[in-house]
């Protein structure tokens, strides 16, 4: 650094920085600021810009810092020079200083995406406080480690930008901060958006139109204006990022991304209809042309040309298609492309696509209004064909060729048309590439040899009410038979109980029912039988005897009901409770012989189940009744065969139970949960939280047109579990009633 | 007194004056009038709307013979069919049931959505359909010999009945049956510009529409979009209603609840009628 330098540029004195690194670009930053900011806004730069250099960070947060600024303050207003110096002073204050560099990198990513200054300071707000939580602090208050994920959370920073809201961004942290707080690898997997809960949690906070939420109506779509019935395929478009998948379709399905932003004022619903309806308009129309004798640039003006054929035809069906499809399409303007210098043909090629499509397009090129013309006399006569229209595109190719096509540079801008799917399946080569000997092929994964055991898991998401939203597929419920035990066992059980069984008859012959039905011939009804009324009448005038029994009534014939049993079996049922000399286990067994026994007298459809989970990943439910089976001696084997262990995780295994009642048919559904203490797992520090989800699951399954009762034998369950059931519950308190509460109690809910 | 009753029937009213527009599909008109020399029962099946009561009027006048519907539905009994004692002032007095009249003037009696009434009901008509051609009335102790005119046409849609509803097949056993179907779309486009006198275009649209709505059948929809749907549609239309208002109207929100299906076709119209 000499003397000389430094005074050649009087603003180099107010930069109270000595990097050598900052004097060669010194003037032309300097003019660069001086471009885009006023005096006044020049002064706050380099006081800013001396600021950051004595964090102590070295030159390169200062020269980031002095590069992007300008053009930052120009965007969203020149407060921002003085408060991003501000905010990477208070940054350098605390442990986390290390992240200072990547922070500056990515800001100007960020800040253009954000609309003002208001959004810039939230947006230092989330880093600050996420930077908060996840510092931690050994003793006291102090933090004293630095967050292991925060340089991992600002590289992702303008992919996440890019996606999602400032308030949605908020959200997805305050996500990973609330369960990888403690935890910092997990945390830093979530950051860094590899583990699967981060990108699904970023998946539902994305804006746009997401395929999952529309599948029902894509699939309509394609069913009621294509009369097609194709399998849609969803890819993310979250992965790769250097080369963007392009929808396509093949004999496995019609692949398109699982989001749409709204563009154009074109709703993401219909930017998905566009797509499917060029997809499926190939499908009709497009029959595959041999490739091997076209160059590749032949081959693409042939694509472009056929896709407008297609375009063309499905515009005849629905006219209204061309509104949607010229929203979508770019507008390439005529002459943006050098000739000199750049490749045009995608240029031309684009703008001849425009122009085939809307007639309103402006172009003045002679080749593109001739081209234009040959191709609507060649739809003229009929829907033509692929290998007639991609005539028209060679000879379009070779009358506009030009040296320059062959340049590598070539232009983009506005010639990719993002509705149109890949084209792969317009073409059909002879001969293979020339990669066809691959050695890989036929490699047997060995992995499909081993048979699955049992079934795989099936996922459920569970309600978090501290942020009042589902965590996506959380909890892992593994099924299976439950195993068999001595079905004699409850045979004799059911003896023992033969008063109660007697008893319980007689309320189920009132119980047995049926259909709303005319009861003739009734001395007293609800309604005059005017038939039989006049018929007495008549014999009574004719002087015979008339029938007395001239009313009728209606009553109800058949239960539709299917009722669904689900017992809870952790450990804590293996308990003697006070005043009884067996196991709730036990008690639980005979109530649901004589309940199975009941229901069977009275033809419901039934089915029991029990559950227990040892944490989230680990779900187990048990197969103990199927709707289909009868009260028979593999059921009671089973039933005699209960064990019982680890914890309730209630929300899920009703979820679970819910998904087998919805496959009933039936006018009434009834799930029984038969339980002794509230919700709880050995993952769950806060026994709110599983009390809250399965209060959700219960409001789930009323949506489902589940009703939903409990029966507790939990003495002190009046705490919670009206939290969960609402009314809809029973507590038991003397448990040795409850072979025979069970089912007078299912007698009454069902009657 | 009671015979003086019956013959009073005026035959005339039920003589169908005005041709009723009915666009013929295929060779139907011959066979119903080949049935009809014979005197052989018929049946005629399709979804709703599709043109099954057209048809008939349209054959009772080509034949020129009064024709008596009767819509049938779960509450009917027999005596709603064959006739009963009322009482009056001096007494009670038999009044003939629109079965009993068909087969006394010898009109086409035709018994829409036979499958509504309950199946004891239906039985009455047993010894109508085969060879002995006659109506038993119990009650009056009478046994009514069939008008050589005299013919029974019965009429259901197969599509949406439960399993519960189905004829027996006893009943099915007797009747020569006919299948219909929506028309085809030249067909139905044709129907839609006689019947209501909107231009072809429009016509053209409306029936694509309902091509739409077919398509969906068991995927959420019941039913497609039928026939009489579509004239209503354009019978709006030609009242001076826009056809994307008509079609909602008319198409769309008579026949499901469901949103998801009311959107795509919904989206349908919008994109035909752009």
């Amino acid at each position: 650094m000499s003397e000389t330098e430094l005074a050649e540029n009087p603003n180099r004195e107010k930069l109270n920085c000595g990097f050598e690194q900052i004097d060669p670009v010194f003037d032309d930053l300097m003019e660069e600021a001086s471009a885009l900011l006023s005096e006044q806004g020049v002064e706050d730069y380099l006081a800013g810009a001396s600021l950051i250099c004595m964090i102590g960070r070295g030159v390169e947060p200062v020269l980031s810092y002095l590069q992007d600024i300008p053009a930052m303050a120009d965007h969203l207003g020149e407060e921002i020079v003085s408060l991003v110096s501000q905010t990477v002073w208070k940054f350098s204050r605390t442990i986390n200083g290390k992240a200072i560099p990547v922070f500056l990198q990515t800001l100007p990513a960020v800040a253009r995406r954000l609309g003002d200054i208001d959004a810039l300071q939230s947006y230092f707000d989330i880093i600050f406080d996420m930077m908060d939580k996840t510092s931690v602090s050994i003793h006291g208050h102090h933090a004293t480690i630095p967050s292991p994920s925060l340089s991992d959370l600002l590289e992702k920073m303008p992919y996440l930008i890019s996606q999602l809201s400032l308030v949605n961004l908020k959200n997805w942290v305050d996500y990973g901060i609330r369960f990888y707080s403690t935890h910092p690898e997990r945390q830093r997997d979530f950051f860094s958006l590899q583990s699967a809960d981060s990108l699904a949690i970023l998946q539902r906070e994305r804006q746009g139109t997401l395929f999952y939420d529309h599948e029902r109506k894509l699939n309509l779509y394609m069913q009621g204006l294509w009369d097609d019935d194709p399998q849609l395929v969803p890819y993310s478009l979250g992965f790769d990022e250097l080369r963007k998948p392009v929808p396509y379709f093949d004999a496995l399905g019609l692949r398109i991304p699982d989001v749409y932003d709204d563009t154009n004022d074109v709703s993401g619903i219909d930017r998905y209809r566009a797509t499917l309806a060029h997809m499926a308009a190939h499908q009709r129309w497009t029959r595959p042309i041999i490739a091997d004798n076209y160059s590749p640039f032949q081959r693409m003006a042939v694509e472009f040309v056929e896709d407008a054929r297609v375009e063309y035809l499905a515009i005849q069906q629905y006219p209204g298609l061309r509104q949607l499809f010229i929203k979508l399409h770019p507008r390439p303007i005529e002459g943006a492309c050098d000739p000199e210098t750049q490749s045009c043909l995608r240029h031309r090629m684009a703008m001849l696509s425009l122009a085939l499509l809307d007639p309103a397009h402006g172009y003045t090129d002679p080749d593109i209004l001739e081209f234009v013309d040959r191709f609507h006399d060649a739809m003229a006569n009929g829907e033509s064909s692929t290998k007639n229209i991609a005539g028209i595109g060679l000879s379009y190719v070779a009358r506009t060729r030009i040296q320059s096509d062959q340049l590598a540079n070539i232009f983009f801008d506005d010639t990719e048309i993002n509705y149109r799917d890949d084209n792969r399946h317009m073409w059909t080569f002879i001969e293979e590439g020339d990669e066809e000997e691959s050695f890989d092929d036929n490699r047997q994964t060995q992995a499909e040899e081993e048979e699955l055991k049992g079934l795989p898991p099936r996922h459920y998401p569970e309600w978090d009410y501290h942020s009042q939203s589902y965590r996506p597929d959380w909890v892992s419920v593994y099924e299976a038979l439950h195993p068999s035990g001595k079905a004699t066992d409850i045979d004799k059980l059911l003896d023992k109980h033969s008063a109660v069984l007697k008893r319980m008859k007689r309320v189920l012959e009132l119980l047995k029912p049926q259909n709303y039905v005319r009861v003739r011939y009734q001395e007293e009804g609800s309604e005059l039988d005017l038939d039989i009324a006049i018929r007495s009448l008549i014999d009574l005038k004719s002087g015979s005897q008339p029938d007395p029994r001239i009313n009728m009534s209606h009553k109800h014939d058949g239960r539709d009901i299917a009722v669904m049993l689900l017992l809870d079996l952790s450990q804590s049922t293996n308990d003697i409770p006070q005043g009884a000399t067996q196991t709730i286990l036990e008690l639980c067994q005979e109530s649901v012989s004589l309940l199975s026994w009941s229901i069977e007298q009275l033809g419901d459809k039934f089915a029991i189940a029990g559950f227990h989970s040892n944490t989230r990943h680990d779900v187990k439910y048990h197969h103990i009744k199927g709707f289909s089976e009868h009260w028979d001696d593999e059921v009671k084997g089973r039933i005699a065969g209960m064990k019982s262990g680890y914890s309730t995780r209630m929300g899920a295994a009703m979820r679970h139970a819910a998904h087998y009642l919805e496959a009933q048919k039936a006018d009434k559904k009834l799930l029984l949960v038969l339980t002794d203490g509230e919700p709880a797992d050995i993952d769950v520090d806060d026994e709110q939280l599983l009390i809250q989800d399965t209060h959700k699951a219960v409001q789930e399954l009323d949506q489902q047109g589940i009703y939903s009762y409990c029966i507790t034998l939990d003495p002190n369950a009046d705490d919670y579990v009206t939290d969960i059931f609402g009314n809809q519950h029973m507590v038991i308190d003397n448990v040795n009633k409850l072979p025979e509460k069970l089912p007078a109690l299912f007698a009454s809910l069902t009657k | 007194m009671n015979e003086e009753a019956n013959t009073m029937t005026d035959t005339n009213q039920y003589l169908i004056k005005d041709e009723p527009f009915y666009q013929v599909q295929d060779d139907e008109v011959e066979l119903y009038s080949a049935a009809y020399e014979a005197r052989l029962p018929v049946m005629i099946k399709g979804p709703t709307g599709c043109g099954k009561s057209r048809f008939v009027e349209h054959m009772a006048w080509k034949l020129n013979r009064p024709l008596i519907t009767v819509a049938c539905n779960e509450d009917m009994t027999a005596s709603d069919l064959v006739g009963r004692y009322l009482l009056d002032a001096n007494g009670t007095r038999w009044l003939d049931g629109p079965l009993t009249v068909a087969a006394r003037i010898g009109a086409i009696c035709y018994l829409d959505e036979v499958v509504e009434a309950r199946q004891d009901t239906t039985v009455v008509i047993h010894p109508l359909t085969d060879h002995r051609r006659v109506l038993p009335l119990d009650k009056k102790g009478e046994l009514l010999e069939a008008h050589p005119d005299f013919q029974l046409v019965i009429s259901y849609n197969p599509g949406y009945q439960s399993l519960m509803k189905e004829l027996k097949q006893s009943t099915k056993q007797r009747f020569t049956a006919f299948e219909f179907d929506y028309p085809s779309a030249e067909v139905e486009s044709s129907i839609l510009q006689k019947e209501t006198g909107i231009n072809a275009e429009l016509a053209d649209k409306l029936v694509k529409v309902a091509g739409t709505a077919r398509n969906l059948k068991g995927h959420g929809l019941d039913e497609g979009i039928s026939t009489r749907l579509l004239t209503y549609a354009a019978t709006l239309m030609d009242k001076g209603i826009a056809p994307k208002a008509a079609c909602k109207m008319a198409l769309v929100r008579p026949i499901t609840d469901d949103a998801d299906i009311r959107d795509t076709l919904d989206h349908a119209i919008n994109t035909i009628f752009a």
